[in-house]
């Protein structure tokens, strides 16, 4: 058991080995010379020539590439080329502003599409399954960052409810769950639950109806089983691929926070991400996007090894 | 790992089937003739589509030239029916032209990746061996991103422009459909009677021919269709951060980034790029779940 | 149908037909099916899948998808009518005086709940006793079971335990509460063969020392024969013969019967040449007017096509569903 797990766990490293050296190569795939994307334009020679031997412009990409990575491992990300600040400095606070949202967003959003999903297969093709399947489908067609709009339009606009965008004073750093500072986060975290909603309720809803599509699902009503008892049996076996499902979309879900926190100028890491494709910052750019897949790589990981212990089939039996 | 397949337009669904049996396509074709939903919806998309590439027949003026004495008319304004944006261009004109793009933006990658993933997919599956692990590492590595995060960082770091963005989306998709098509052809490969073509001697060009392909294209075309909902949005989402397309050029994404500005003095034309995103790919949604019906495939 | 009138019986089933609806298509699976049980005794209902004899087994628990189903005909079962019970009588009934085993144990079991467990909540909801109480009894069932370090196996997950363990586990499952009735779903089909006989002789010994009657779905007549006091042969969702299974045996009446014999391995008789029945079964959903095996029967005449024989008591008590058989020899 034990050993599986520290086999999951290396079979993560080679991953997440990969997914840098595909962040690493997205200065190499911008247009012009890497060393022009990695240093302001108005540096002087001297400092272009001391960061291209830093970083071994000259030497083989396999080379540079390991360069590149003990800089990581040691913290340095490199500097951002329109504050001037290291990379890392700007990521810390935003990286904290994005999992509040994420979270906010997240905990509701996920707990109601399981409900719905749920509901949905227990009176399959009926009445509760057509709405909540006709609701899904439009949550997982609609473009988010129009919600956003639409949103604003109706509570900031017209009702003037909620703040248009923006972030409490402080933001994370200095968190508090008082109305003055959830009101921010209202709108962002609707905006950007919408998608994942449709696709873990109509995940859920595949989930358990294969479930109570299974052989066993006859047999506890064969045994006079209450209908609570047997909603009981559908979560423990609903539980580990359902997790999956919610780790994997809750990835997603931080993943495509960018066009979200843009709209509302939310100061997270998609904020960041549009800044620095607006300011064509690439080095920032190859941050934010590092840490957020390293991010999801860790997520998917966690995942995989809380279903290991939730599903006695494969903690009795690894590897099969 | 995952016990059960779930359908998921983010992640390649894991591919059950039967195999295909003679008149298995009539009887596809008599069921989605038979539901109705998916029939009218098809044809809305049909005739949308229509609508798109007919633009510059049918679109009442310029997409480019604007009238700033006009600018922001009210839906319903006469001769501007759905009114006019912010440099006084004509919405129905913008609309019909920023469809041309958004659709090319959004079914492009799809095509493209279907192509290329769709082949190496039935390679890796048919081959099998270190062939199909190699394969299968580097879509590994793919999924580990989530999808938005990847098609916004290659063409972020690519600059802006239409090719760019089709090329990130192009890449985006290509690992989810390899899987796809993999896992199916890999469970027809498996299926007694290929195993005895193989055995019988057939040639492995006409194994993928007779047997493998017609199974592998219904899991595929379905996940493809479902995919391009998603590809829409993403598509008209970088547009809207400002890669993909730029002005003047007309394009849903592009047009809702543009018309933010609008939304205090004008918000019923400052939506309506958004809902011809919404409509488009419910539309793809809804025939993909058709066609999947129809198919009597689950995942 | 030769119970004596001093015993009432234990299930009554009177023109029970079932049908389902799927998608645009009516599934007639039963049509038509009286027949009563005495306590203690054991009718085996033999038929070839798709002749409806699983889903007459289910709707006597209700146990048929409840929103595609169409039920009509009166159905008692141990002093319930099962047909317009309500649902807490109904789930009081079933696992308490009718439980049920079924074709395949291993998707009849919840993968991921303990063997004993699985047990245990069947005592627990039906005798209102405390969960150690019941896991004890868990283990008493085991052993009657016979199965071999019961202890372990109750804190094993049905994937770890082998086929035959994990249908004699079904069994323990099922008498846990002492039920009158036991029905049993072609119980044995999924086993391997040696393991099958085991089975059949526990079960046949179980049911006569828990004096239960018991009703036996199988497409087997050998597996008949070994447990029946009575056998109905089923087709098409009806029954065509009825009677003792060793006059049946002896001598079948209907030509279907007397096909799926001919068309049985039989150790004892192995110059007698094997005979297929040729064609198929009917579409349940679109069932001939007249007698349902008349497209495949040898004997049939013009009048077979009019319309569906009644079933006939004979005075060995047998009854057939045929107008040929006692018309012509």
């Amino acid at each position: 058991m034990l050993l599986y797990l520290i086999r999951r766990v290396l079979y993560a490293l080679p991953i997440a080995l990969a997914v840098s050296f595909v962040c690493f190569l997205l200065v190499h795939i911008a247009p012009g010379d890497p060393i022009s994307s990695i240093v302001p334009p108005d540096a002087p020679p001297e400092v272009v020539e001391q960061v291209r031997v830093e970083y071994g412009l000259d030497k083989p990409i396999i080379v540079q590439f390991g360069i590149w990575l003990l800089h990581i491992l040691g913290g340095d990300f490199g500097k951002s080329l329109m504050t001037g600040r290291s990379v890392a400095q700007e990521l810390s606070s935003a990286v904290g502003n994005t999992v509040i949202l994420g979270l906010t967003a997240a905990i509701p959003a996920f707990t109601i599409a399981c409900v719905l999903g749920a509901l949905a297969a227990w009176w399959r093709d009926g009445w509760i399954d057509r709405i909540v399947g006709s609701v899904s489908i439009a949550a997982v067609s609609t473009p988010h960052y129009w919600l956003g709009i639409v949103l604003v339009i109706t509570f900031s606009v017209f009702m003037q409810w909620l703040p248009a965008m923006g972030a409490p004073p402080g933001a994370a750093s200095e968190w508090r769950f008082e109305w003055d500072h959830i009101r921010f986060l209202v709108l962002p975290a609707i905006t950007l639950a919408i998608i994942p909603i449709g696709i873990v309720t109509r995940s859920v809803r595949g989930i358990v109806g294969d479930i109570l599509n299974q052989d066993f699902i006859v047999t506890l009503g064969a045994k006079g089983l209450h209908n609570r008892t047997i909603v009981l049996h559908v979560i423990k076996n609903a539980a580990p691929t359902t997790l999956t499902v919610l780790g994997l979309q809750f990835g997603h879900l931080i993943g495509g926070s960018i066009m979200v926190e843009t709209v509302f100028a939310w100061p997270g890491t998609g904020f960041l991400l549009n800044n620095a494709i607006f300011q064509r910052d690439i080095p920032l750019l190859q941050g934010t996007v590092l840490i957020l897949s390293i991010f999801f790589v860790t997520l998917n990981l966690a995942v995989d090894l809380l279903q290991t212990l939730l599903d006695p089939r494969i903690r009795r039996h690894p590897g099969q | 790992m995952s016990l059960f397949a779930a359908p998921d337009t983010l992640t390649a669904p894991q591919v059950t089937l039967d195999t295909v049996r003679p008149g298995y396509w009539v009887g596809v074709w008599h069921r989605l003739l038979r539901d109705r939903v998916t029939l009218i919806t098809a044809s809305f998309l049909l005739i949308m589509l229509a609508a798109i590439l007919a633009a510059p027949l049918i679109a009442p003026y310029n997409p480019y030239q604007g009238n700033i004495l006009r600018r922001l008319a009210p839906i319903g304004s006469p001769g501007y029916w759905l009114g006019t944006d912010e440099l006084g261009r004509d919405m129905l004109t913008r609309l019909l032209y920023g469809g041309r793009m958004s659709c090319l933006l959004g079914i492009m990658p799809v095509a493209l990746a279907l192509l290329i993933g769709g082949t190496v997919g039935i390679i890796a599956g048919f081959v099998g061996g270190w062939v199909n692990m190699m394969v299968m590492r580097i879509t590994d590595v793919f999924y580990a991103f989530p999808s938005v995060l990847l098609a916004v960082a290659i063409s972020g770091a690519l600059g802006p422009g239409i090719s760019n963005a089709i090329l990130s989306l192009t890449l985006v998709f290509i690992p989810s459909i390899v899987r796809v098509a993999e896992s199916a052809t890999v469970s027809v490969r498996n299926l007694d009677y290929v195993e005895a073509a193989r055995a019988s001697g057939a040639g492995s060009m006409t194994i993928v021919g007779v047997h493998v392909l017609p199974n592998v294209l219904g899991p595929v075309i379905i996940y493809a269709t479902s995919l391009t909902g998603v590809s829409m949005i993403i598509a008209a989402g970088l547009s809207f951060l400002g890669l993909g397309t730029r002005p003047p050029e007309a394009e849903w994404g592009l047009m809702l980034n543009t018309l933010r500005m609008s939304i205090y003095s004008m918000p019923e034309i400052a939506i309506l790029p958004g809902i011809c995103i919404f409509i488009t790919s419910v539309c793809f949604n809804l025939v993909s779940d058709g066609l999947r019906r129809a198919m009597d495939i689950r995942g | 149908m030769v119970a004596p009138a001093e015993i009432p019986p234990l299930v009554q089933v009177r023109d029970l037909h079932v049908s389902f609806r799927t998608g645009d298509r009516i599934i007639r699976a039963v049509n038509g099916v009286d027949f009563d049980l005495v306590p203690r005794e054991t009718l085996c209902i033999l038929g070839e899948s798709g002749s409806g004899k699983s889903v007459l087994l289910r709707s006597l628990m209700r146990l048929n998808p409840p929103r595609r189903t169409t039920v009509s005909g009166s159905l008692q079962v141990c002093g319930l009518d099962v047909e317009h019970a309500s649902d807490n009588e109904l789930s009081d009934l079933r696992g308490g005086a009718v439980s049920m085993i079924f074709q395949e144990p291993l998707t009849a079991f919840d993968p991921v709940f303990t063997i004993g467990r699985q047990i245990s909540e069947t005592i627990v909801r039906h005798d209102r006793v405390s969960w150690s109480e019941a896991s004890r009894r868990a283990l008493d069932l085991l052993e009657l079971v016979q199965i071999p370090s019961a202890k372990q196996r109750l804190s094993m997950y049905p994937g770890e335990l082998s086929g035959g363990l994990r249908q004699r586990a079904m069994i323990a499952m099922a008498l846990s509460c002492r039920p009158q009735l036991l029905l049993a779903d072609e119980p044995t089909t999924a086993l391997d063969a040696t393991v099958q006989i085991q089975v059949l002789v526990l079960l046949r010994r179980l049911q006569q020392e828990l004096g239960m009657a018991m009703i036996f779905v199988t497409h087997d007549i050998g597996v008949a024969t070994e447990i029946a006091d009575r056998v109905a042969v089923m087709y098409a969702g009806r029954f065509v013969e009825e009677g003792p299974i060793g006059a049946f045996v002896a001598a079948p009446m209907h030509p279907y019967a007397t096909g799926l014999l001919a068309a049985t391995v039989n150790a004892a008789a192995r110059d007698i040449r094997l005979k297929a029945i040729p064609g198929a079964p009917p579409d349940p959903s679109r069932l001939p007017p007249g007698c349902a095996f008349e497209p495949r029967c040898e004997f049939a005449i013009d009048a077979c096509k009019t319309g569906v024989p009644e079933l006939r008591n004979l005075a060995s008590g047998r009854s057939i569903r045929c107008i040929r058989v006692g018309a012509a020899p």
